[in-house]
């Protein structure tokens, strides 16, 4: 397990300096290297021409598959739609054993207790998004205890969401003190702090946001809620992925990332996984630190599993719908 | 589920799509005839396969090309309304296109460079320049000189074996659409594309002798540029034959440009967006094994950022895929011919004796065909010769520098000036750099970036004339 990046910090004595005040924050943030635009899309669209053929494929999408947080969040969602997520999650093709579970399934806090008694002792972990997910839009003490009864229900991942109002009217510290807050109420639950990159809309804000969240504790960074357009595109994840280099080589520890949201076919998803081995490499290739979340992604690529070891697509009606 | 390695598995693109035959002659009036040369081998660098043998044009064969375009110029080309030369070069742009993937895996087989390159660059652009041109063809008399441009008739055009087919558009595009008709000679280690480009002229029903193409080396070359019925030469090469080209047409009535050497500075501030810069770095030196006039050779680099640079950027070259130029998924491909890296290996052993620090980006090199690792040396100063002269290779050199006067007077000190690039988050600065710097071409934030809109050339011994854009015609018409 690796140590905790504020754990670090603290041991550098940073952390306390930066985070003093709204002003130092900002000196803090402000003064990262600022992002090109034009760059950093030309980068993202030159490593999405990789072509990953036979053998990578093959490995590529079992890997996918093992990186999925498999989810829903609706306000329809049901006891009934839960357990037959968890079914999928554990195991996504009843056709074959070899296809490895998700990493996890997604769900709303109050669906936590009946997602984690499904799920039991198969290894799939329980994520739940809290902190009034999506908007973020409600007082301290109601995202607290929105965690607290995720953590205490067998969450064993958080997916929180930033404040954007507060980070876009430049009041840094107060989304920092929140993540640190809600860190606080995880228990051993992991976090994963969603930035919503559809809301910051420029890339230095995506950059400047990362850091804040790994300042203040995050396990896991995340593009996302998956309700605000656009969602998770592979210059915001590279973006994404060059904080958590920038961050390891900074502190030695080490922070997840999870592009959720809009990611619906294998192609898509192989391109995600180019970047991460192209940016961060092999080592981030594993469950512990880099996710998709998505729903529609994992019969896709089932669908491709299939093609690549009989040689024909098989089609939807092979794979079962959730 | 412990990590283990992404190995992409090879992803080779097809030969199959382009037939290749033994032997290649010349392409004049119209028709493939033999040369009266010996014939000489064209290899595939990455292999030293045989891909074909080419005719050499002799003396006599230059004479009958210059011919054919002159009587093309005259009873047909000269009297073609613009109008219709757009159409021809309308036509070629679509076949172009249409033939893309056969023209990218044949420049590929010949010239040695990544797939990637000669199928999203090379060839998309050499359509975009005969499309550019074709709009310009029937608008002459609103181009900005004077109601009734006239063209300058035969011209003679020698071309390098870097990007074979987009320096033969960048040739022949502008030239036929202000109405001159040409003989052109492709680099002898590079001809097959041009070859394949006569095909498409004569699909393209160009009328016989508007296009001439003849293959041979020093000797063809120099035949075409001192006939005495050309009427304009224009070459891209070499700084010492470009010299020597210019010597030969002082006197004469022919009308001259020159596009040649470089040894561009890509300078980083110290608030440059410094994961684009890396890239920028690496895409201004990298990019086609570092064949390229413009390749931004030196980087001057602030030197309160450059250790930080400096490492990312080797952190960043050893993610470079070196290897068989055909694989979808190849960054870096061979070195264009033997003598071109005995030529790298000799000037960084250069650089070794004077004291520079060699690193090598950590790559295994193939057995067969010729190869050179991409590397960096740190630690050059002005006074090297690795610091002033072009290389030509997957070589970069990093300086350092204090302050934006001292970035321009390192800049600025070469014989060369064909491009430089500029990397802050400071409009101001780039806009001072932009207006300091002596070179043809300056990018702020990118480097290496192409458009037929565009003119590009050089100041001092980079050459003279500009291809690309409006300016580009002039090189074409009777208007200085």
């Amino acid at each position: 397990m690796n140590r905790t990046s504020t754990a670090v910090l603290d041991d550098l004595g940073v952390r306390g300096e930066v985070t003093a005040s709204d002003a130092s924050l900002r000196r803090f943030l402000h003064g990262l290297p600022g992002v090109d635009k034009v760059g950093v899309e030309a980068r993202a669209a030159a490593l999405s021409t990789r072509s990953i053929k036979t053998t990578a494929k093959a490995y590529a999408i079992d890997l996918a598959i093992s990186m999925i947080d498999l989810t829903t969040l609706e306000g329809a969602d049901t006891p009934g739609k839960v357990r037959t997520l968890c079914a999928k999650a554990v195991r996504p093709d009843p056709t074959d054993p070899g296809v490895p579970s998700t990493a996890a399934v997604c769900v709303y806090s109050d669906l936590v207790g009946l997602a984690k008694a499904d799920l039991g002792s198969s290894g799939v972990k329980v994520a739940a998004v809290a902190t009034a997910f999506p908007s973020g839009r409600a007082s301290l003490g109601v995202k607290l205890t929105d965690t607290r009864d995720a953590v205490a229900a067998g969450a064993d991942e958080i997916d929180m969401v930033i404040d954007r109002g507060a980070f876009l009217s430049g009041r840094y510290l107060q989304v920092h003190d929140e993540i640190a807050a809600i860190k606080g109420a995880c228990g051993d639950a992991h976090l994963k702090v969603i930035l919503e990159t559809g809301e910051l809309a420029t890339y230095d804000n995506v950059r400047r946001a990362s850091w804040l969240a790994m300042l203040a504790g995050a396990d896991f960074i995340k593009t996302s809620t998956g309700k605000v357009a656009p969602a998770a595109t592979l210059p915001v994840t590279l973006v994404m992925l060059e904080a958590c280099r920038d961050w390891r080589d900074g502190t030695g520890a080490t922070v997840g990332m999870k592009s959720a949201g809009g990611i619906r076919t294998t192609k898509e998803a192989m391109r995600y996984l180019v970047l991460v081995n192209e940016t961060l490499g092999t080592d981030w290739l594993t469950p512990d630190l880099f996710r998709f979340g998505a729903s529609s992604l994992l019969n896709d690529l089932l669908l491709q599993r299939h093609k690549l070891a009989t040689g024909h697509y098989s089609g939807p009606d092979y794979v079962t719908v959730d | 589920m412990s990590p283990t390695p992404f190995e992409y598995a090879p992803a080779p693109e097809s030969r199959a799509v382009v037939d290749i035959s033994s032997s290649y002659g010349l392409f004049i009036d119209g028709e493939f005839v033999d040369g009266h040369g010996p014939a000489f081998k064209t290899v595939n660098p990455a292999t030293e396969e045989v891909l074909a043998e080419v005719s050499e044009a002799s003396a006599q064969d230059v004479d009958r090309a210059v011919a054919a375009a002159r009587r093309a110029y005259t009873k047909v080309w000269s009297k073609t309304s613009g109008k219709d030369r757009a159409k021809y070069l309308f036509r070629i742009a679509r076949l172009v296109q249409e033939r893309s993937r056969e023209l990218a895996v044949l420049e590929t087989l010949d010239n040695g460079k990544p797939i990637k390159e000669s199928r999203d660059v090379d060839i998309p652009l050499v359509a975009a320049y005969f499309f550019y041109y074709a709009g310009w063809a029937d608008k002459l008399s609103h181009a900005g000189f004077g109601p009734d441009p006239k063209p300058l008739g035969v011209a003679a055009q020698v071309i390098p074996w870097n990007f074979p087919l987009l320096m033969l558009a960048w040739k022949i595009a502008p030239a036929l659409a202000a109405g001159n008709t040409v003989v052109l000679k492709p680099a002898e280690t590079t001809p097959l594309t041009a070859l394949l480009f006569a095909d498409i002229c004569r699909q393209a029903d160009l009328p016989p002798g508007v296009v001439n193409i003849i293959t041979g080396a020093g000797d063809t070359g120099r035949a075409l540029v001192e006939h005495p019925d050309v009427d304009k030469i224009a070459f891209t090469g070499s700084t010492a034959v470009g010299k020597a080209i210019a010597r030969s047409a002082a006197g004469t009535r022919k009308r001259l440009t020159l596009e040649l050497g470089g040894k561009a500075a890509n300078i980083v501030f110290d608030d440059a967006p410094v994961d684009q810069a890396v890239e920028g770095i690496v895409s201004g030196i990298f990019f086609n094994q570092g064949h390229v006039c413009c390749a931004g050779s030196r980087l001057l680099v602030q030197e309160s950022v450059a250790d930080e640079v400096v490492e990312r950027l080797k952190r960043r070259l050893t993610t470079l895929r070196l290897g068989d130029p055909m694989d979808k998924n190849t960054d870096i491909g061979a070195i264009n011919s033997a003598e071109q890296l005995a030529r790298i290996r000799a000037l960084t052993d250069v650089g070794d004796a004077e004291g520079a620090q060699r690193w090598t980006a950590p790559c295994d090199l193939p057995d067969h065909g010729y190869w050179f690792a991409p590397t960096v040396f740190t630690k050059v100063t002005q006074a090297h010769r690795i610091a002033r002269e072009e290389i030509f290779g997957p070589v970069l050199s990093v300086l350092t520098f204090r302050t934006p006067d001292e970035a321009v007077a390192k800049a600025n000190n070469t014989p060369y000036g064909l491009s430089a690039g500029v990397w802050t988050e400071k409009g101001s600065l780039i806009l001072r750099m932009a207006g300091e710097l002596r070179a043809g071409v300056v990018w702020a934030n990118t480097f290496n970036q192409f458009d037929p809109t565009s003119p590009f050339g050089g100041y001092k011994e980079s050459g003279f004339g500009r291809e690309g854009g409006r300016h580009g015609l002039a090189a074409y018409l009777d208007v200085a």
